[in-house]
């Protein structure tokens, strides 16, 4: 019976009707003819002070620090300075943010905030705040209950909730300023992302995309918490805000309600496409960017078309939300690759004059560079390995998938490359103006996986796949690269035994440091990816590095350790992995994770003696 | 194009249509929301819990029903977790007697398990009891499910369900 199915399947695949598939297209142009002669446009330096005050440390999303005391002469010397046990042993992907005198983070479920008073030595407690949560939340969480960082703006601090509340607190003391409930746990809503606070709106999204739930992204008003926008990922344009400033630059993206339309009628309730990445944003455009998530469930069979306008990018504005154009990267997604990976904002300068780019490692493997003004593809390059598709054609921005590749109820595909999590996963890049490269700390994993149909059970998991992870070629399952995307090529890499799940810091004395899921927190440099320091923490790093200047008018680097995340969660939570589906199919390719490190969750700040 | 040629193109061109429609799964029915009790005939309620636990047909339908009502979802298909806790190991958070499974899955519990006793019935309850019990190898050998409903993936070996001795020291986890 299975060889007779195989068979069918094999015939389908000749008819091609089955799969309503563009043609392969040619393979990936390495860089288009628009980059060839362009050059890295120098803008004046956005940061001068020394502070870290968004998770990306600017609203371009280059995590590039302009701080240089530590350098590749000293960084040898570098050591503990003081550090903090939050006292929650989970996965930690928070980066620190520092503002004036202040270092502040926040935790894992139950979402503690911590303030730091970095004027004293050992850098005291200032305060810490306690938000009230829904325990259940944690039964809801698809990849542990893992939070992204907090958000600063005039004198607030705000951050989202497990359970869906985004919450602002006077930074000075901690005191709660306003706290509104946007999601519901009990339809398998949370919320792990880091806000963007842009013109006095607090930008918060949903997560969730493999419980069925719908995304959005949602504006408060920064003085008050009152919801100003909402922006559904999926349904009627109404609910997308999709309007006469809609403008994409391909035609598959015109049309009205292709929200709705692109999906079996009334899936798109269910369709995912959540909001759980990074927000960038470029007052000069007046636009803000972010990715859409997986459409949901995994399984496409349950979802035929498009799944607008899940697995892309939006442009907004600020102001309305109205949403300015957008882009798929993974038409009618089957493997679970989201688009929210960050957009890095960076100019260039070409014959034609000054050309506005943004740089996107996605989850499909790969490394696109957009004109941001138009969502125009420029190049699409693989970074990672890929079975999953042919390559992207510019001119239509079509991905050409690979129809053998596509999982089907009741059969197994072998080779699936990248895995779910993709060639990168949400854990951000560095980008370096002085280098004018990227940093991208990155999985090299493949999959196995089994379509199976999925029941909309409402706060559970709503997937559809068995699947099954292992080591890509070669076998190491991680990799940090140095990128080129104006040349469109890779310039030097480092192999990792585990995924790299934690961000990536470029600093301007040409160090880059980024951690391992075994707690090793490394220094290399920019240029040739030479290790030059490297230090053992107590847990896995998933967190994002972030440097500083303090009062002392010495610079820190600030990192937390905790593994956990998807990759990691097999660690806190003691998963066990002689089920190799386990984790959504991630506890195969971490078997040995348990024995490189244990859980924990410490707030570390390097300095130089 | 001779005759025999051509028939044979129909014959394949047929064949692929069909196996089109086949594999074209129809999803025309509106898709419920919450999770359909089953109609059949409960056991009698009266029935000792051995009856299901000791049961291999309760345990192959706990088995169905695992992944039915999204058991699966969160404690993973052989029930290695992920969302939510291993029900492979020695550890039981809430207890591991038949009793104490049969009511968080009935109550719920407050870390994230959701309550299912006004979704499902009661006797198929006590089938998943059964069927989660099988996972860490605490029933009879002659009662425990076959094939589990997982990908093979070309290593059946790692897909069933491999025998692990229950530690004495129950409760405690490495």
């Amino acid at each position: 019976m299975r060889l007779l199915r195989k068979g069918i399947f094999m015939l389908c695949g000749v008819a091609l009707a089955c799969h309503r598939r563009p043609p392969p297209a040619p393979p990936a142009q390495a860089g288009s003819t628009v980059l060839r002669d362009a050059r890295v446009h120098q803008a004046a330096p956005s940061r001068v002070n020394g502070e870290w005050t968004k998770v990306a440390g600017d609203d371009q999303n280059t995590r590039y620090s302009p701080l240089a005391q530590i350098d590749a002469g000293n960084v040898a010397r570098l050591d503990v300075a003081w550090s903090f046990k939050t006292g929650i042993e989970r996965g930690h992907e928070a980066a620190p943010l520092v503002v004036g005198s202040m270092l502040y983070i926040v935790t894992p479920f139950p979402n503690r905030v911590h303030a730091f008073d970095l004027t004293h030595p050992g850098a005291p407690p200032r305060w810490t705040y306690q938000p009230p949560n829904e325990p259940r939340a944690q039964g809801v969480a698809c990849c542990d209950v893992v939070n992204r960082g907090a958000a600063y703006d005039e004198g607030r601090v705000f951050f989202n909730t497990l359970d869906d509340h985004t919450i602002a607190l006077d930074a000075a003391t901690g005191k709660e300023l306003w706290n509104t409930k946007l999601g519901d746990v009990n339809r398998g809503e949370t919320m792990t992302m880091a806000p963007l606070v842009v013109q006095g709106r607090v930008l918060v999204g949903n997560s969730g995309g493999e419980l069925g739930v719908r995304g959005w992204l949602t504006a408060l008003d920064a003085a008050t918490g009152a919801i100003v926008w909402r922006a559904y990922s999926t349904g009627p344009d109404e609910d997308v805000l999709i309007g006469s400033e809609f403008q994409p630059f391909y035609p598959q993206d015109r049309g009205k309600d292709l929200g709705a339309t692109s999906w079996p009628p009334e899936r798109w309730k269910l369709g995912g496409g959540t909001v759980w990445g990074f927000v960038s944003y470029d007052p000069e455009l007046d636009l803000i960017f972010y990715g859409t998530g997986n459409p949901g469930p995994w399984n496409g069979e349950q979802r035929t078309g498009a799944n607008k306008w899940t697995s892309g990018i939006f442009a907004r504005r600020p102001e309305t939300g109205h949403a300015v154009w957008f882009y798929q990267y993974s038409p009618h997604d089957v493997f679970d690759y989201d688009g929210v990976n960050e957009s890095v904002l960076v100019d260039v300068d070409t014959a034609a004059g000054l050309r506005r780019l943004l740089f996107h490692a996605d989850r499909n493997g790969y490394l696109y560079v957009l004109d941001r003004a138009t969502g125009e593809v420029l190049s699409a390059t693989a970074f990672g390995h890929i079975t999953t598709s042919h390559g992207v054609d510019t001119k239509t921005g079509l991905i050409a998938y690979v129809p053998e590749k596509e999982p089907h109820v009741g059969a197994t595909v072998h080779d699936i490359c990248p895995a779910s999590p993709g060639a990168k996963d949400w854990q951000p890049m560095a980008w370096s103006p002085k280098t004018h490269l990227l940093y991208i700390p990155h999985n090299n994993l493949c999959q196995d996986e089994e379509g199976m149909e999925a029941n909309y059970v409402a706060g559970t998991p709503y997937v559809g796949a068995a699947v099954k992870m292992r080591a890509g070629p070669g076998g190491k399952r991680g990799e940090f690269a140095a990128w080129d995307p104006l040349a469109a090529k890779q310039v030097w890499h480092i192999e990792e035994e585990f995924p790299v799940w934690s961000g990536a810091l470029a600093t301007a004395s040409n160090l880059v440091f980024y951690g391992t899921m075994d707690g090793r927190f490394k220094a290399v440099d920019a240029q040739s990816g030479k290790l030059l320091w490297q230090h053992q923490l107590d847990s896995g790093v998933i967190g994002q590095p972030v440097a500083f200047r303090a009062p002392d008018g010495k610079e820190y680097v600030a990192v937390l350790s905790g593994v956990g995340g998807w990759a990691g969660v097999i660690v806190p939570a003691k998963l066990d992995a002689s089920d190799p589906t386990g984790a959504l199919g991630f506890l195969n390719a971490m078997r040995d994770l348990p024995s490189r490190t244990k859980a924990g969750g410490t707030l570390y700040v390097f300095g130089l003696p | 194009m001779t005759g025999r040629s051509s028939l044979l193109a129909g014959l394949a061109l047929a064949l692929a249509l069909t196996a089109c429609r086949r594999e074209e799964r129809r999803f025309s029915e509106p898709q419920v929301l919450v999770a359909r009790r089953e109609r059949a005939v409960a056991p009698p309620s009266s029935e000792p819990v051995a009856a299901f636990v000791d049961n291999a047909w309760s345990v192959s339908e706990g088995q169905r029903l695992f992944g039915w009502y999204n058991c699966a979802g969160c404690h993973s298909l052989a029930g290695g977790g992920g969302m939510g806790p291993p029900l492979r190991d020695a550890t039981w958070i809430y207890g591991g007697s038949p009793e104490e499974i049969h009511r968080t899955i009935v109550e719920g519990r407050p870390n994230g398990m959701p309550e299912f006793g006004s979704r499902v019935p009661d006797y198929q309850i006590w089938q998943l009891v059964a069927y989660v019990l099988s996972l860490s190898g605490r029933l009879r050998q002659d009662v425990e499910p076959g094939r589990p409903e997982a990908i093979a993936l070309g290593q059946p070996p790692a897909m069933t369900y491999e025998k692990k001795p229950v530690p004495a020291n129950k409760g405690t986890h490495p």
